[in-house]
Order: C-alpha cells, then sequence, then structure tokens
C-alpha cells in the first residue's frame, strides 16, 4: 500500500483554504443521519465531539474516567501558543510554523504543521469566547509569557492550569451538546477493539467498566482521540490510566503505527524516590523563563546548593547555548541533564537529577512576582518533595512525557483504514521527532474544534455507507476476540501482578529504549521483550470478577498490550539509525555531541503495518519534502 | 512503618458494605497515600485476592479522580491536599486509619472506595458554559478582562470536581461544586449573556439531584483540596435572588 499525504496542491499559506473549499459538505439536515463514535474525550476527544454536536451530527462519547473532565490534557500546566503576534516581538503564523518544523527536526509535514500554525489564533479566540480565564494584564489585555525553542513570547496561559481550564471549557461545551441530545457521553467505558466492515471503521466493542459488560457500537466513522503511548515506560509523568490500548487494537486491525520511536523526555521533572513510586511528576517548562539550570563543576560536590559558590557552579545550558540559554527544546535540555549526571556532577542522593535555581529570579522580582507566576508549580513541589523551592533549588530530571509518534494519519487525519480518523496526541503528525513545549493543547484543539468538522464531512459525503447493525458478523468476530483475552487473562491465575511486570517492562525501555539509544542497547530490548511477554500470559495473576468494576483486570489488559507494542518501538528505533529530536542514537553525533541527522537516509516518515504478534512488522515509508523551510543542522547556541 | 488499616469493601452497589482490616507493611515516608494502597493491593493480587477499588489517574492533585475518607476527612489531614498528593511522611509508624467512599446520597458506592459522580456533569449540563458554538469567535483581545475579575474568576475555576465537598457536608451539598462554575462565569464579561438562565437552572439541576441545601457550616471549604472559598456560594445565591428579581425570561 503506498502512503498518500493527500496534501493539498498550491503554495503552503493557501492548501488549507483550497482544501476546505474542495471538500464536500454534509448538508445540515442530513448530519443527525451519520453517528459519530469519538474514544476519548482530551483536548481532541471534547472537542471535536463538541463541534459535531454543534454541527448536528449524532455523536458517541466514550471515555475511560468516570467523567468526560478528567482526561489527562487536563494536567498540561504551562500554556498553549498561538501566533497572535500581541507582543508585537516578530511573531507571525510563518515563525510558528518555522519553530514547529525546526523544533521537530525536520520529520513532520510541513502543510500540516502550517495549517496547524494558522488555526492556532482562532483557538484562542474560541477559548476566550468559552470563558477560559486566561492570564490578563492590568490593562485587560491577555498575557503572553515565552517556552522553549522560541525567541517570542506567543504562549497563552491560566496560571500552571492551562490544560485544566482548556479542556473544562471544551468539557462545557460537550455537556451543553449533551444536554441538546446532540452527543450521548457514555463515561467509564473502555474500547477494546475496532470493528470494520467493508474495510471501513463501522464500531467498536467497548466494555463498561461498571458492569463489566461487553457492548456494541455502530457508526459511520471513528474518531480516536485516545492520547500517547508513554505509560509503555511505566514511570512516566501520564496519568496511571493513560494506556496504548485503542491505539495498538486499532493497529491490529490495520492502521498503520507511525515513529514510534519519537518519544519526548521532558527536562523539568521531579526524581524518582522510590520504588513503589506509580507515577512521575512533571514541573511546567514555563519555569525555566525565570528558573536557571545547574550542577557543580566538581564530580562527588557534597556541599548543599546554598553553600556552593558561583564560581563552583556550572549553569551549563547557558554555558553552551548563549542564544537560548535554559530555553532550548526539552529533547536538548533533556540530554545535557543526562550528560552531567553521567559525568557524576548530578544532585540530591540518587545522583540522578540537577538544579533549577529561582534565587537570581527573586532577587530581580521579588518573591511576590514569582508566587504569582508559578505558585501553584511550587506547591506541588513542596508536597512532593517536602522541600521549599522558594528558599532552595528545585532537583528536577528528565521523564518520558509525551509521544510524537502515534498512528499514522493522512492531512484529513485518516488512518490507513477508511473512517478511522485519529486526532490529537494519538495520531503523529504534527511534531515530527520533538514536540515544542505549549504546543500539545494547540494541537489537540486545532484537530478537533477545526479540522474535522471539515476532513470528516469531506469523508462522509464521499463514501458509500451501507446501514450496518450491531448483529453484523463483524461485531460478533470482534466481540468474541474480546471476551476470548478477557477469559485468558483470568485463567492465567499466577503469582506475579500486572504491576510488577509492567514495572520490569518500563525499566528495560527507559534503560535501553530512554534518552540515548544505540544498536546494543536496541537488541538487549528485543531480547527481553518477548520473554517478559511469555512470562506475563504464564504467570500473571488477575484475582476478582469478569461482571463487575475490576480495575486490575483494565490494567492487565493494558499491559498485555503495551508487551506487543514495545517491540514495535524498539525496532522502530533500531531502524532510524541517524539522531533526530527525541530519539538519539549514541553512534550518531556531532563532535560536540549533538543529534546528527541523517536526510539522504532518514527524511521520511516510518509507518509500520502489523503482521502478527513477534512477527516483524512491514515498514512502509511517506518521504517527507521540505519546499519552504530548509533542513539544517538544529542550532541554539 | 507500618499502618493499620481499616477498609469500606463492597462489592457492588447492591451488595452490603462491612469494614475489612489490612496491615500496610515497609510503609516509606516518600510514598504517596495511593502508592501505600497499591503496596497493599499488590500483595492482595498475589494471594489472589479481589484488591481494594478506589479511583485515580493523574496522581498530581489536578484531575479530581480520586478521594475518599482518611479517618473522616475527605482527603486525609493535610489542607489544600488531594488523597493521591498526601503523602505517608505525614503519619506515624502503628497509626490506625480508617477509609471510607464519599458518603451522599447523590453520589451512590459503586464499589469499595469507588462512588458514581456523575450528577456532577448533570449540573454542568444544565447552563455551566457559554452557548458559542466555534466558529464565530471574536478577537480573544477583543473584550477586554480586568486582571482582578479574571484572577479572581480563575480562583473559582480551579475546582477540580473531586467530590470532597459534598462528602464533608453534614447536608451533602455540592453548593460548593456549583457555585464555583456560575462564579466564574459570572465574574467574567462572557458569561453575562446568560447570567440569569444559568444561575437557575445549575441550582435547580443541583437540587433534582439529591444534594442537600446549604446551612454555612464552611465544612466544604475546609476540604477542599483547590481551597475554593465559601464566599462562592454567597456569590452563588446573591446570583440567584437577582436572576428570581430582574429576569425577564
Amino acid at each position: 500500500m503506498t502512503l498518500d499525504s493527500n496534501v493539498p496542491g498550491g503554495p503552503l499559506a493557501e492548501k488549507w483554504d483550497r482544501h476546505r473549499f474542495e471538500s464536500k459538505l454534509v448538508n445540515p439536515a442530513n448530519r443527525r443521519r451519520y453517528t459519530i463514535i469519538v474514544v476519548g474525550t482530551g483536548l481532541a476527544g471534547a472537542s471535536a465531539a463538541s463541534s459535531l454536536g454543534e454541527l448536528g451530527y449524532n455523536v458517541l462519547s466514550f471515555c475511560i474516567q468516570d467523567s468526560p473532565r478528567r482526561a489527562h490534557s487536563i494536567a498540561a500546566q504551562g500554556g498553549i501558543n498561538a501566533a497572535k503576534n500581541y507582543q508585537n516581538d516578530g511573531d507571525s503564523i510563518h515563525r510558528l510554523f518555522y519553530d514547529t518544523v525546526k523544533g521537530g527536526d525536520y520529520r513532520s509535514r510541513e502543510a500540516n504543521v502550517y495549517r496547524l500554525a494558522q488555526l492556532s489564533v482562532n483557538i484562542i479566540d474560541q477559548c476566550v469566547a468559552q470563558g477560559v480565564p486566561f492570564a490578563r494584564e492590568y490593562g485587560g489585555m491577555l498575557d503572553n509569557r515565552s517556552f522553549g525553542g522560541a525567541q517570542v513570547s506567543r504562549t497563552f496561559y491560566a496560571r500552571g492550569q492551562t490544560g485544566q481550564q482548556l479542556l473544562l471549557g471544551a468539557y462545557q461545551s460537550l455537556m451543553r451538546q449533551v444536554e441538546k441530545g446532540t452527543v450521548r457521553s457514555l463515561p467509564n467505558r473502555e474500547m477494546l477493539d475496532l470493528v470494520l466492515v467493508n474495510g471501513q471503521a463501522r464500531g467498536v466493542i467497548i466494555r463498561n467498566l461498571i458492569t463489566g459488560e461487553l457492548e456494541r457500537y455502530a457508526a459511520d466513522a471513528v474518531l480516536l482521540c485516545t492520547g500517547g503511548y508513554g505509560t509503555a515506560y511505566y514511570l512516566s509523568t501520564n496519568a496511571v490510566g493513560s494506556n496504548v490500548t485503542a491505539s495498538w487494537r486499532a493497529h491490529k486491525r490495520g492502521a498503520y503505527f507511525a515513529n514510534p520511536c519519537f518519544t519526548q523526555i521532558h527536562p523539568t521533572c521531579i526524581p524518582v524516590s522510590g520504588s513503589a513510586q506509580s507515577k512521575l511528576t512533571l514541573m511546567s517548562e514555563s519555569l525555566r523563563n525565570d528558573g536557571r539550570v545547574w550542577v557543580p563543576k566538581n564530580p562527588g560536590e557534597r556541599r548543599p546548593p546554598q553553600q556552593i559558590p558561583e564560581e563552583d557552579r556550572d549553569y551549563y545550558l547557558e554555558r553552551r547555548y548563549p542564544s537560548f540559554g535554559n530555553l532550548v527544546p526539552r529533547d536538548v535540555a533533556s540530554r545535557n541533564a543526562k550528560a552531567v549526571c553521567d559525568e557524576g556532577r548530578g544532585v540530591g542522593e540518587s545522583g540522578l537529577a540537577v538544579y533549577l535555581d529561582f534565587a537570581d529570579a527573586i532577587k530581580r522580582l521579588g518573591l511576590e512576582v514569582i508566587r504569582g507566576r508559578y505558585g501553584n508549580l511550587f506547591d506541588m513541589y513542596t508536597k512532593i518533595t517536602d522541600e521549599d523551592p522558594y528558599r532552595l533549588p528545585m532537583r528536577i530530571y528528565p521523564a518520558i512525557h509525551y509521544t510524537m509518534g502515534g498512528l499514522w494519519v493522512d492531512y484529513n487525519l485518516m488512518s490507513t483504514i477508511p473512517g478511522l480518523h485519529v486526532l490529537g496526541e494519538a495520531n503523529f503528525s504534527d511534531h515530527g521527532a520533538n514536540r515544542l513545549g505549549a504546543s500539545a493543547l494547540m494541537q489537540g484543539l486545532a484537530d478537533g474544534y477545526f479540522v474535522i468538522p471539515y476532513t470528516l464531512a469531506h469523508y462522509l459525503a464521499g463514501s458509500t455507507l451501507p446501514a450496518v447493525s450491531v448483529d453484523h458478523e463483524a461485531f460478533r468476530e470482534a466481540e468474541a476476540g474480546v471476551q476470548g483475552q478477557i477469559d485468558r487473562l483470568l485463567a492465567v491465575k499466577g503469582s506475579r501482578t500486572p504491576r510488577q511486570l509492567h514495572r520490569e517492562l518500563g525499566q528495560v525501555l527507559w534503560d535501553n529504549v530512554g534518552m540515548a539509544r544505540s544498536e546494543a542497547s536496541l537488541r538487549t530490548a528485543l531480547a527481553r521483550i518477548p520473554q517478559l511477554r511469555e512470562e506475563f500470559w504464564q504467570n500473571v495473576s488477575v484475582p476478582g470478577p469478569k461482571n463487575n468494576l475490576n480495575k486490575n483486570l483494565e490494567y492487565a489488559g493494558r499491559v498485555a498490550d503495551y508487551l506487543e507494542f514495545a517491540e514495535v518501538l524498539t525496532l522502530d528505533a533500531l531502524h532510524r539509525t541517524e539522531s533526530c529530536g527525541g530519539h538519539f542514537r549514541d553512534e550518531s553525533q556531532t563532535p560536540d555531541g549533538e543529534a546528527q541527522r541523517d536526510d539522504e537516509n532518514f527524511s521520511y516518515v516510518a509507518a509500520w503495518e502489523f503482521q502478527g504478534v513477534g512477527k516483524a512488522p512491514a515498514l512502509h515509508k511517506e518521504p517527507l519534502t521540505f519546499e519552504y523551510v530548509k533542513p539544517t543542522q538544529r542550532s541554539y547556541k | 512503618m507500618r499502618i493499620f488499616l481499616k477498609v469500606w469493601r463492597q462489592a457492588s452497589p447492591d451488595a452490603q458494605g462491612r469494614f475489612v482490616d489490612y496491615t500496610a507493611e515497609d510503609v516509606s515516608p516518600d510514598m504517596s497515600f495511593l502508592e501505600m494502597l497499591d503496596v497493599v493491593n499488590e500483595r492482595l493480587i498475589m494471594q489472589g485476592e479481589d484488591p481494594i477499588a478506589f479511583d485515580s489517574d493523574c496522581r498530581e492533585g489536578i484531575c479530581g479522580t480520586c478521594g475518599f475518607m482518611v479517618s473522616g476527612i475527605a482527603h486525609g489531614p493535610d489542607p489544600g491536599t488531594t488523597v493521591c498528593q498526601l503523602h505517608m511522611r505525614r503519619f506515624k509508624d502503628g497509626m490506625r486509619l480508617t477509609l471510607e467512599p464519599w458518603r451522599a446520597r447523590a453520589f451512590q458506592v459503586l464499589k469499595d472506595l469507588v462512588v458514581d459522580r456523575s450528577a456532577f456533569d448533570r449540573i454542568i449540563q444544565a447552563g455551566g458554559y457559554t452557548s458559542v458554538n466555534v466558529g464565530g469567535a471574536p478577537d480573544g483581545n477583543a473584550v477586554l478582562v480586568g486582571k482582578t475579575a479574571s484572577d479572581k474568576a480563575m480562583d473559582s475555576a480551579a475546582c477540580i470536581g473531586c467530590g470532597a465537598c459534598v462528602a464533608a457536608c453534614k447536608n451533602a451539598s455540592a453548593a460548593l461544586f456549583t457555585s464555583a462554575k456560575i462564579s466564574q462565569m459570572a465574574l467574567l464579561p462572557q458569561g453575562q449573556v446568560e447570567r440569569f438562565q444559568r444561575v437557575v437552572k445549575m441550582v435547580d439541576r443541583h437540587d433534582e439531584e439529591g444534594f442537600g441545601s446549604c446551612s454555612n457550616e464552611g465544612e466544604c471549604e475546609a476540604v477542599c483540596p483547590k481551597e475554593i472559598p465559601i464566599t462562592n456560594i454567597a456569590r452563588m445565591n446573591r446570583e440567584y435572588f437577582r436572576a428570581l428579581l430582574f429576569s425577564r425570561d
């Protein structure tokens, strides 16, 4: 199968307009005849479901949480980018586009990124109209801050809870549609399979997480808005319920998985403290606006931070990257933190941490200004570590945070399965090999509010969609498969918990497919993963009822999927022998240790086709061409 | 440390519940409360027993999924803290703790410490939004919002919808939750158009869902993990009377 990105012709700046005009439409009176399934209620899912409801489609909205308001977008802290140029500091749509393509290390599609930059300005307007309480200047105008990878201030924010406020805005719009009857909200439900009829995505098999019953839903199209796969690493900044299951099961039905090795490791997280730790907590990147990152100059330094004089401190980001300083992109910041810790200059008990110091900013701006900007983040840090960042520098370390890879989609956000659309973090399209800060919220909302209403109509109006009922053979077959897996999980009755096996897998991935990867480390992981999968199916313990709320059973099913998915992730990392963005291969670096791309051989999207569990997936390539931003060695010096 | 737990176990909404004793061994002070429960559950799973069901997701205090009573206090003894951010350093070796689900007529117990909070969604459904479709929004700076109003609106908007306010209230009232959303919208210019209808619809829905009335004890404010102040309830009442007096709809 050839991968056609369906990018419209014409000059970059006119592509989206032109595409909207050329797309087919669905008559308003006919929209209610179409049923659309939206899985997930994060920024992408909630905004898609509410927008489609507003247009008059019959929408079924599913989420695994007990309310759509709890999807993990809620935890995003720092902000959302938009090319408004309210600060008069040289921003423009083209600059946001340029920064995003460059920040993604030239592994994203130019046309998609340009559209994202164009739509960014509409998102802010929409959210303001919804009553999102963005930060304001004293004169009443919207306030901005700057973020990593950019030299302009284009990030809009609501204290350190921007994701929460944007999600609640989308959730409230969704609830408005529920009240109107266009959207049916179905929380506490997990998608366990995708149903294809005549090769088109026509429904889902859902497990009701309260009753344990399997339910069938038919539709004319399915939208997956189910987030990333960072939890494959066990410890990550994702919610403990975030998972790869919906994406993975769609992959097993024929949706290609693109660039899974592009994982983002966020530089500013609270370091690991003990073996019972269930997740890592992110400290927003916005902290790097005012905080200075440093480690002691000498390995083995034992003095507490406040007693280490200036001349014995190494502000290594400011030293190595004078023009971007502490605001280098995430991949660069993370790799440098690892490098100084590998040199033995890490701080804290484990030696796996660096300082993020606010002493200078407090001196310059005063305590109250810092409290106003970061108060809730500082409180969170204090709660977790029992230390006061107003007096002592924070200790931070990188952690898995976001995944740029995801299901392959074309310009219309449609996967390789007709009718299956993928939005937000779950798709691969806009961030290339590295995502810039404050761009995830932008992409989720652009996909849901402004892209899918057009591209979905185009699909529906241009497709033959015969009526399908849930009694169709394809539903029966899919449900039997899901039931079979649940029965197998319950039947093992072994002695190891899903969590133990998940933690082991996570350690294998972090050690071998983490911040730096080599052929040897990747081969180690590839040998270990099938063994863990075998161990899981021989020895997992899943007690408790099948037909009732059973969180351990839900979790076991997700761990089973990580154990399959991890192999594709590792294979992708092995095949891509270049370094780019968040994917750093030891074998491919510049003399001064920066990532060395190989545009001649790897300027493409790697899309993997499922061939069976434990079998090597087939690789398909979508070549990337750059007409408007010429790929160069990324430099932040 | 070792902690002795008395935990409410209830197999399903209709089943009879009861307290069961567990001992959490080898608890480290850096663990969060939920990580301590994870460890207890790991042992139960290895013994082939049904683990204790409790809700949690982000584990950083923002999603509002977690929450239960720790020895009679919603989210436990630390002020301004969800139970996922409560750390074991707060407790002493050998302490006895009782864990119970939120108890309220409008929150049915689903299993063990998990309750049904869908009534909150239905309150928002009644009017917790501005009725604007995607498409026609004016420029973000077209309407100026004073910093004070915006900051106050944000204080109210910080509610995470966990339900602690209901659990702590002797009347099982959701007045703090409902008033936080009403306040956010009443304080912002964007919320003015539907100001009267919103407060009436949301308050009516709150009552229909079976939540009790507010009698100004302030228990909700005391346990709220986001420290949403009770002045929101005063504002809601003011808004409600204003709507009754001046609404022309």
